[in-house]
């Protein structure tokens, strides 16, 4: 029993100064921003490997997502006689939900487990403390132009996702299906709204380019330096994100479309 | 510097590509393109009841979109709801005795103001109000009416 108590002890304790520390890493990575903005070269190269590498996984899968709910909401529509809602169906499901959080699970996976492997080897393999030797911050050398590429990412893979996806049910709406394409595109316009869909689909993806970024750059920042601590962190980064994720979007889906 | 200069055009392609993408989402996708004043004229009716109307819902003559709802108010005064709708000004000949309607398109669709030009010489002008209308039919109620009459004839 006392064992127990320990544990939980010990437990809370920990988790309390990880998150401690994420919180110090988080207000340092941002303060180191502003020294990015002098040095837009770091950033363009990290927005090559996370922004640009992560393009076409991103549009294939924002293509097939949309393939699929094109011939899923057919079948379900078909049965009310409400084929021309398709469009509506398609587009609000991308924009509000699918969009950001597949686009930011992707993200997690592709992007934010190969940053933690980076920032982790370059840990154990001391690079870290050989930039601190040489009076190079490795914050605002190395996390902060990832941090600031992640978080500029986002929004535009996401969005990207949504609109090849809704492209997507289009194709196979009234390309396979013969669901009019005007009544398609008509049906969307109607019933999307500018700000309580769109902009409320590129907040959720801003918030989550910000929290996934957050994770990878700091489970890497904060691996054991061996190859076992590096696969945990790795790992870590995956899992924690994806859960992450999902609270913030219920969380954020509940003030957005609660009215 | 081969390798920096494709890595710039890349990240410019990558960047400018997602810029495509919300500009897609907002013009195609969205009703931001509705938002665009365009010149119109405001007229107002007044109905026993507006049922599932809302602001932005289309208004239309002939089955062409005119205009849409800008604003719905309760009278207190008629116990009336006030409809007021905004019209392209391109369509400035509605005559003063035009009927204004909700109906539904559809069986399940949305609800929308029609207009009915009647015949007069004089046009609705800014600030009009139609006098003759017709209230959405309430489908609760007509199955209500229709249930009793189906009762009282068994009798």
């Amino acid at each position: 029993m006392i064992e127990f108590l320990q544990h939980l002890g010990e437990n809370t304790r920990t988790s309390f100064t990880k998150l401690g520390r994420g919180t110090f890493f988080l207000l340092q990575t941002i303060s180191g921003i502003i020294s990015v903005l002098a040095r837009p070269r770091l950033l363009i190269n990290q927005m090559h490997s996370i922004g640009v590498l992560s393009f076409l996984i991103i549009t294939i899968s924002g293509l097939f997502v949309g393939m699929v709910l094109g011939l899923q909401g057919y079948y379900t529509l078909s049965d009310f006689g409400a084929e021309e809602a398709l469009g509506v169906m398609v587009a609000a499901s991308l924009v509000r939900e699918l969009g950001p959080v597949v686009t930011a699970l992707l993200f997690a996976g592709r992007a934010g487990s190969a940053l933690t492997a980076e920032i982790g080897l370059m840990k154990a393999t001391e690079q870290l403390s050989g930039m601190e030797m040489m009076a190079v911050d490795p914050i605002k050398r190395i996390i902060s132009p990832r941090f600031l590429a992640g978080f500029l990412s986002m929004p535009l893979l996401a969005a990207l996702f949504s609109a090849i996806g809704i492209i997507g049910g289009q194709m196979i709406g009234s390309g396979l299906l013969g669901v009019d394409e005007g009544a398609y595109w008509s049906q969307m316009q109607a019933n999307i709204d500018f700000q309580d869909d769109i902009i409320n689909g590129v907040i959720k993806s801003i918030v989550f380019g910000f929290v996934t970024s957050w994770i990878a750059l700091f489970e890497g920042y904060d691996a054991i330096p061996t190859s076992e601590g590096v696969s945990r962190a790795t790992t870590r980064t995956v899992v924690n994100s994806a859960f992450s994720i999902l609270g913030l979007d219920f969380i954020l889906t509940t003030l957005m479309f609660g009215d | 510097m081969q390798h920096t200069s494709t890595q710039d055009t890349l990240v410019g392609l990558f960047v400018a590509s997602g810029i495509v993408g919300l500009f897609f989402l907002a013009l195609q996708v969205s009703n931001l393109s509705s938002f665009v004043e365009r010149d119109s004229y405001t007229i107002t009716a007044s109905f026993e009841n507006s049922g599932g109307l809302k602001v932005k819902s289309p208004v239309s003559a002939a089955g062409v979109k005119i205009g849409q709802v800008s604003a719905i108010n309760f009278d207190p005064k008629t116990y009336q709801s006030v409809v007021q709708m905004s019209i392209d000004s391109q369509y400035n000949t509605l005559p003063e005795d035009t009927t204004a309607s909700v109906f539904t398109a559809g069986l399940l669709g949305e609800q929308y103001v029609n207009l009915e030009p009647g015949g007069s010489e004089e046009f609705l002008k800014n600030g009009g109000k139609i006098e003759i209308t017709q209230s959405a039919i309430i489908l609760e109620k007509a199955l209500g009416q229709f249930l009793f009459k189906s009762a009282e004839e068994k009798k």
